[in-house]
């Protein structure tokens, strides 16, 4: 009755933190094509994430949490989904995000304060970053669910925090998962605090992939800092939940090596022993060794792009305030459109259409 | 699609007929479906049982379980996935049991189901109906009987709109399922039972538009959902006291039909408004100031709100004395600084 629910004493690991094979018989090793990609899309991430955060010191963004400690949950993740499949992302997974394929500007959009998302999500099947916790798991359970309601091969991967398990919507959206059998993927990185809170406060489960027995749901506990165990058991999720076997629950135990976001101060609430610790089970360093690498050898490349970053951060983006009032509706209802002409002292003779508008080119609000 | 769903009689809706509220709204939801397959129907109690107000009777059956379906008790659940299918495509629309148990959706209501479109610049529309039984006067328990549509007029992003009669609402309902905006569509559990002989057409007035319901020469009584069938009682009542009411159903909460309203006071030069929600911070509030702001020449006394208390809703045996009536109406019309005669 609970077989195959419960997930392992052991969190699943394919390459220790030595670098070396990890004996397991839980999913196989991807070929060394795929284990390159994964460390070049985590070297690309990791500089990405410094340069943002540099910029954010700048005062260039609003606020920026970082992703450093969880490059091997993001890219294992983000590359674990087929080009038909729809990611939903959270406020820190800018690196699953820009390993998507998505323009790393239009990523900083948010976080620089120019508008809320600065991407098209139908284009890349990746919703906006989702900032309220947990939120996003529904939206991933009724996009999967409509596609299985459409034929659709489509599988929905939603990352959530361990914060977010203790939300309501994350125990409604394993539950509706559940009943519906919705083809999604639920990916906890589990990071240790909720800000400030360590997970011992947050949960009094034996581990958060054992929530998913309550619910019916298959799960599985990896470690997140091991590129090659997220890759293989999201992989492996994914082609379940897209053959029609149900929802798939992963936690992946990783580490975040920096404050909450730049606005925090990690040193109030944890020792830096335990950050050394982290340190020792570094995501990069254990692939660059398993796969014989100096470490070198994507440095060009990532440069290139925190260069880019640099030079397109450089240039402050200037939106309209006329900005304000498009997008509300999908058509301007008419008192918005006499508050933007009042707001923005619009004269009303060059605007057309607008009815109501005393004939001195003041909105009537 | 998997289900092929049942030929529709095509002259089903379109003749005169006796019909309940209830019963037109179960009509528009039908003939959505049938008219559009990304349609699909689900809640709590929606499918076998046809709602616990009937409003989705016979439809699970008609049109099969992937089309309409009963959802697993969960009121964030039932929008935040309806928000992901709309993601997908869908035009889902799902209902809330009754007005206070809406609450838990709450949050994904606001911050998503109403700002998607704004945080995307217009990628992410989220065509979404949510129903709400809403309202009082059916003597109903606690949690039963909220007007709760100022929460959801706040939020801008979300068309708010409520029906008062049968025709209207399967009109409303058909209008607000084919708005390409999220919706929240209130319907007034004490009217559910009321009956009308009309055609039901989606002509008429569009979503966002208020309508005149009765002409009157005196004062302007802005009423919406459950309260229209009580503002067009103190116009009766009201001819034989020698006033001459108009009654403006408003139907759109968010947006305001500024243009039909005003029409209306500057017409009068009086107002009422009226509604069951508390006074304080509701939705006459801002009736008032805009007409105020708007009008203030054509005013001839304040406008006056006739509202439910600032209490929490009281229990059946007490609600009588919470929700306003055709009397204190004509109390507020009676208010309005008469000079002269009404209608000198």
């Amino acid at each position: 009755m609970t077989e195959g629910l419960l997930p392992t004493d052991e969190p699943i690991q394919l390459i220790d933190p030595a670098g070396s094979r990890t004996v397991t018989t839980t999913f196989d090793l991807p070929d060394r094509e795929t284990l390159t990609a994964l460390y070049r899309a985590m070297v690309s991430g990791r500089r990405f994430d410094a340069q943002v955060t540099a910029l954010t010191r700048q005062g260039r963004l609003a606020v920026y949490p970082s992703s450093r400690g969880q490059e091997a949950c993001q890219t294992g993740t983000a590359l674990a989904l087929r080009p038909q499949d729809w990611l939903f992302p959270t406020y820190r997974d800018s690196v699953a995000v820009v390993t998507r394929g998505i323009d790393p500007m239009d990523v900083l959009v948010s976080f620089r304060g120019d508008w809320h998302c600065g991407y098209d999500p139908r284009q890349h099947r990746t919703a906006p970053q989702c900032t309220p916790l947990a939120t996003n798991t529904l939206h991933a359970v009724g996009l999967a669910h409509a596609a299985r309601l459409k034929n659709e091969d489509t599988v929905a991967v939603v990352l959530l925090g361990d914060g977010a398990t203790s939300e309501g919507d994350t125990h409604e959206a394993l539950n509706f998962a559940a009943v519906w059998k919705a083809p999604v993927v639920f990916v906890v990185q589990n990071n240790g605090y909720a800000i400030s809170v360590p997970l011992h406060r947050q949960t009094a489960a034996p581990s958060l992939a054992h929530k998913g027995i309550g619910y019916g749901i298959r799960s599985f506990r990896v470690d997140g800092n091991d590129a090659a165990a997220v890759y293989a058991t999201v992989s492996a999720a994914v082609s379940a939940a897209a053959a029609g076997a149900g929802p798939v629950l992963i936690e992946a135990v990783t580490y975040r090596m920096e404050a909450h976001t730049n606005a925090d101060d990690a040193t109030r609430y944890r020792q830096d022993d335990e950050v050394a610790h982290w340190l020792e089970r570094d995501p990069l360093r254990r692939l660059a060794t398993f796969l014989g690498l100096k470490g070198s050898e994507f440095d060009d490349e990532a440069e290139l792009l925190a260069a880019d970053v640099r030079t397109r951060a450089g240039t402050d983006a200037s939106p309209s305030p006329e900005s304000l009032f498009e997008h509300v509706y999908a058509e301007r209802p008419v008192m918005l459109e006499r508050q933007m002409v009042d707001a923005l002292d619009l004269p009303a003779g060059g605007r057309s259409g607008v009815e109501g508008l005393e004939e001195d080119g003041r909105g009537t609000r | 699609m998997s289900t092929v769903a049942q030929p529709v009689t095509a002259t089903e809706s379109s003749a005169r007929q006796s019909v309940t509220l209830a019963g037109a709204l179960n009509r528009a939801l039908g003939d959505a479906l049938e008219a559009d397959e990304r349609v699909v129907v689900f809640g709590e109690d929606v499918g076998p049982l046809g709602g616990v107000f009937r409003v989705t009777d016979g439809l699970a059956a008609r049109f099969g379980e992937s089309r309409v379906w009963d959802s697993p008790l969960a009121e964030s659940g039932i929008v935040g996935t309806a928000i992901g299918m709309a993601m997908n495509g869908l035009r889902p629309v799902v209902e809330m049991q009754f007005d206070a148990f809406a609450y838990p959706a709450f949050e994904q209501i606001t911050s998503h189901l109403a700002k998607m479109r704004n945080r995307t610049s217009g990628r992410v529309g989220l065509p979404v109906v949510v129903r709400i039984p809403y309202g009082g006067g059916i003597g109903g328990v606690e949690h039963h009987c909220d007007s709760s549509e100022v929460y959801y007029t706040h939020t801008a992003g979300l068309r708010v709109v409520t029906c008062a009669t049968p025709a209207d609402g399967y009109r409303l309902l058909r209008q607000a399922i084919d708005s390409p905006d999220p919706v929240i569509f209130l319907e007034p559990k004490r009217r559910y039972w009321s009956k009308e002989t009309a055609e039901l057409t989606v002509d008429g007035p569009a979503l966002h538009e208020a309508r005149v319901v009765r002409p009157g020469r005196d004062v302007t009584v802005i009423a919406y959902g459950g309260m229209l069938a009580t503002a067009l009682e103190a116009a009766e009542m009201g001819r034989a006291e020698g006033y001459d009411l108009e009654v403006v159903d408003l139907r759109s909460l968010n947006p305001f039909d500024d243009d039909t309203v005003t029409a209306s006071v500057r017409r009068t030069g009086r107002a009422v408004v009226v509604h069951e929600a508390a006074g304080f911070c509701g939705y006459g509030a801002e009736v008032a100031a805009r007409l105020t702001e708007q009008c203030f020449h054509h005013l001839a006394a304040p406008i006056l709100r006739v509202t439910g208390l600032d209490i929490p809703y009281p229990p059946p045996k007490l609600e009588a004395h919470h929700l306003p009536n055709a009397d204190r109406i004509l109390d507020a019309v009676a208010r309005l600084q008469w000079e002269d005669e009404p209608g000198a």
